[in-house]
């Protein structure tokens, strides 16, 4: 039981610790690898939470795609963002000010709600029961994504690809 | 389920914020969209914990955080490319530069 705690706590502030070296980092790049450090700490709280699966697809798309893309972005666009030049805007204090009073009332959100938390028995086999309400309940759900992900394809496509015309412009 | 479901919530409250103020204070386009990536993962906590300690018998959550994945996945490509194509049209990243509709 003190093991999980200490290994929840381990895996809580490496998250945050990572997430606050995202948003703070003078170096985009450097906070492209701690982005993926934070994700890595989510996976870690995905399994605490008896979600297996979930964190094996947080590896797979937040580290393998997401993440990479971010790199590859950073790298494409780098010459721009020098770690000499201001990365906040005008408005970091409010929005440092906002972000903080947000924290505040939502922990107390989450500590006068009164969720009513019980010991439900999980089903024998998570993953596969996953794969049957994906496939019967969620249907139309799923094929709506998989729609989405194939127009998210074609636009990424269309929007980033060099003009063949610009040269008759 | 040694731990609170609170200690969870809180996690993911301040994983949102951090995310919130990377969004918020941010100059470089692909910072703001690493924020977001950030608020999307405290999302996925927060459903996958009401998922375990509130209704782990139906996988409501589990299939929520799922498409939570796909769309995050698609956001990002989205985003990405259009960073990359202000890039080359307007040779900048910073997004208080890209002020094409207000001109």
């Amino acid at each position: 039981m003190l093991v999980s705690v200490l290994v929840f706590v381990f895996a809580s502030l490496v998250t945050l610790g990572a997430a606050v070296a995202v948003v703070t980092n003078k170096n985009i790049l450097h906070s492209a690898f701690y982005l993926i450090l934070a994700f890595v700490g989510v996976a870690a709280i995905y399994v605490m939470l008896e979600a297996p699966f979930i964190a094996m697809v947080q590896v797979l798309v937040y580290i393998g795609a997401i993440a990479i893309l971010i790199v590859f972005a950073i790298m494409l666009t780098r010459r721009l963002m020098s770690k000499d030049m201001d990365q906040k805007n005008a408005q970091w204090i409010p929005s440092a000010l906002g972000s903080l009073t947000l924290f505040v009332v939502l922990g107390w959100i989450v500590y006068t709600a009164g969720w009513p938390a019980q010991e439900g028995a999980m089903p024998a086999e998570p993953i596969s029961q996953l794969g049957q309400d994906l496939l019967t309940t969620y249907l139309v759900p799923f094929e709506i994504a998989s729609v989405l992900l194939l127009a998210a394809l074609v636009g990424a496509i269309l929007i980033g690809r060099e003009r063949e015309t610009r040269s008759a412009e | 389920m040694s731990i609170p479901l609170n200690w969870f919530l809180v996690v993911a409250a301040g994983l949102f914020c951090i995310g919130l103020y990377g969004v918020l204070s941010r100059r470089n386009a692909i910072g703001i969209l690493m924020g977001i990536e950030l608020m999307l993962n405290a999302v996925n906590i927060n459903l996958i914990a009401f998922w375990r300690y509130l209704d782990p018998a139906r996988l409501t959550g589990q299939v929520f955080a799922v498409f939570v994945f796909a769309v995050a996945a698609a956001e990002v490509a989205v985003g990405l490319a259009l960073v990359i194509a202000i890039y080359r049209n307007r040779d900048t990243v910073v997004v208080e530069e890209i002020d094409l509709l207000k001109e």
